[in-house]
């Protein structure tokens, strides 16, 4: 089942790049384009192992990339950053907290494209900046803030789905039941 | 804290990742169409959803509108064909009065209809994909107009069935361009600012510039990659800049490049 989640989990993300660039009523509405993968890494992160955190950042990052301008590969590193801290904090993160979710989401939607653009400037690239960018980053981490339980409950559906629920424990113990009559 | 196996992890991806960035641009190209060629079975399914969805907003059109909107293509129809009549015998015309000056005979373009099927994912870029690649003999550099005409861009990246296009305001999209004016003044069209993509910069014009808000700018043909007198914007504003060493122009796109669906390849 674990493999499962790693599938369902790269699977999102295969199919969020697309969307990002398929759908394009978000950019005609606000003037930017959201971005739904540091989102899902920090699903990633918070419910799964790191081999699943590095394939989701390093596959995510390069499906992003092909369908993009930016250098292949410039977007894997800030999403396998992000996720790496998040994994190593996981255990003090109230990750079913939706507040909790959404700040995270936050944080790693404004950290993600930040750190990529770094990457294209220290690569010597001259991406598109100037005063808009700082409302396209708002936007974008705000979006992130959204989209991040959107993914937990997502995955939660499927999870209730397709795994095995747990079950309920009984009250009832063998071993404390009155014995009745005479032996 | 990083625990030992999260930075042998960080370090292997970082590893990679810096092999892939330091790739040659010509092996980066394949490795990252060949990534982009995944994502087709998907080009194919988001156009089928686009042409059913369509399919079914004509149902619904009511019939006293689309008889209404036949008449009037009809009528521009019509009008059209009057022009390309009248466009064909100044062709003509032209065509003798070069060959009386003895200049060399201008071609007619060869235009291909292509479909926007994707965006550009990063709000740092500019560029978006079609849906022509090299077997619909796209190569790079080939100009890009909207389908009113006006220059919108460049190819950039050919794959055997989409292609990416360069759009103007991009940073790596420059165009030699001229303003209308008696002078014929020249300069050049660079980047656009991230949030309005309608306004671009138009650069290096001499600093004696007769320039007003509302003039025509067009392609110089300079450069040799876009044809000359393709037809690009109106200017909007103009300063001097560089202590007046040369002016700079804004100019707006004739073209409405957040909203494209269709577009022309222009073969020159």
């Amino acid at each position: 089942m674990i493999a499962l989640n790693t599938v369902l989990i790269l699977l999102a993300a295969f199919l969020g790049a697309f969307w990002q660039s398929a759908f394009q009523g978000i950019y005609r509405l606000l003037g930017a384009q959201i971005d739904l993968l540091p989102a899902l890494i920090v699903y990633a992160s918070l419910s799964s192992g790191l081999p699943t955190i590095t394939l989701t950042a390093l596959l995510g990052g390069l499906f992003v990339d092909s369908l993009s301008a930016n250098p292949l590969g410039v977007s894997v590193l800030p999403l396998l950053i992000v996720g790496l801290v998040f994994y190593s904090k996981r255990d003090l993160i109230l990750r079913d907290q939706l507040f909790a979710q959404c700040v995270l989401g936050f944080i790693a939607s404004a950290v993600v494209p930040a750190l990529t653009v770094l990457l294209i400037l220290t690569k010597g690239h001259s991406p598109l900046l100037g005063w808009g960018s700082l409302w396209q980053w708002t936007v974008m981490s705000a979006a992130g803030a959204v989209a991040t339980p959107v993914w937990f409950g997502l995955f939660g559906l499927f999870d209730r789905a397709l795994n095995y629920s747990r079950s309920a424990e009984t009250t009832f113990r063998p071993d404390r039941e009155i014995r009745r009559g005479r032996r | 804290m990083l625990r030992r196996s999260h930075y042998m992890a960080l370090g292997a991806v970082a590893l990679v990742i810096l092999v892939i960035l330091n790739l040659p641009a010509q092996s980066a190209s394949r490795l990252k169409l060949a990534i982009g060629s995944l994502f087709l079975p998907l080009f194919g399914l988001a156009t089928s959803g686009q042409q059913a969805a369509e399919r079914a907003a004509d149902t619904l059109t009511p019939r006293s509108q689309l008889v209404r909107e036949n008449e009037q293509l009809r009528r521009e129809n019509a009008q059209l064909r009057l022009h390309a009549v009248q466009s064909a015998e100044i062709f003509r015309e032209n065509a003798r009065l070069r060959q009386l000056l003895g200049w060399q005979q201008k071609q007619p373009w060869k235009l291909k209809l292509a479909h926007v099927v994707l965006r550009d994912p990063a709000n740092w870029w500019r560029t978006r994909q079609i849906d022509l690649g090299s077997r619909d003999g796209i190569r790079p550099d080939l100009p890009i107009l909207s389908p009113e005409g006006y220059l919108i861009g460049r190819v950039g990246a050919v794959s055997l069935t989409h292609s990416q296009i360069v759009l103007l305001g991009d940073p790596t999209c420059r165009v030699a361009a001229l303003v209308e004016n008696e002078a014929r003044d020249t300069g050049m069209i660079g980047v656009a600012g991230p949030f309005d993509g309608s306004l671009v910069e138009m650069s290096f014009l001499p600093p004696n510039a007769v320039l007003k808000p509302g003039q025509n700018v067009s392609t110089s043909g300079l450069g040799s990659i876009f044809p000359k007198g393709i037809p690009i914007g109106k200017v909007v504003d103009f300063r001097p800049v560089e202590y007046g060493l040369s002016m700079q122009a804004r100019v707006k796109l004739g073209a409405n490049l957040s909203s494209l669906e269709e577009v022309w390849v222009l073969f020159p």
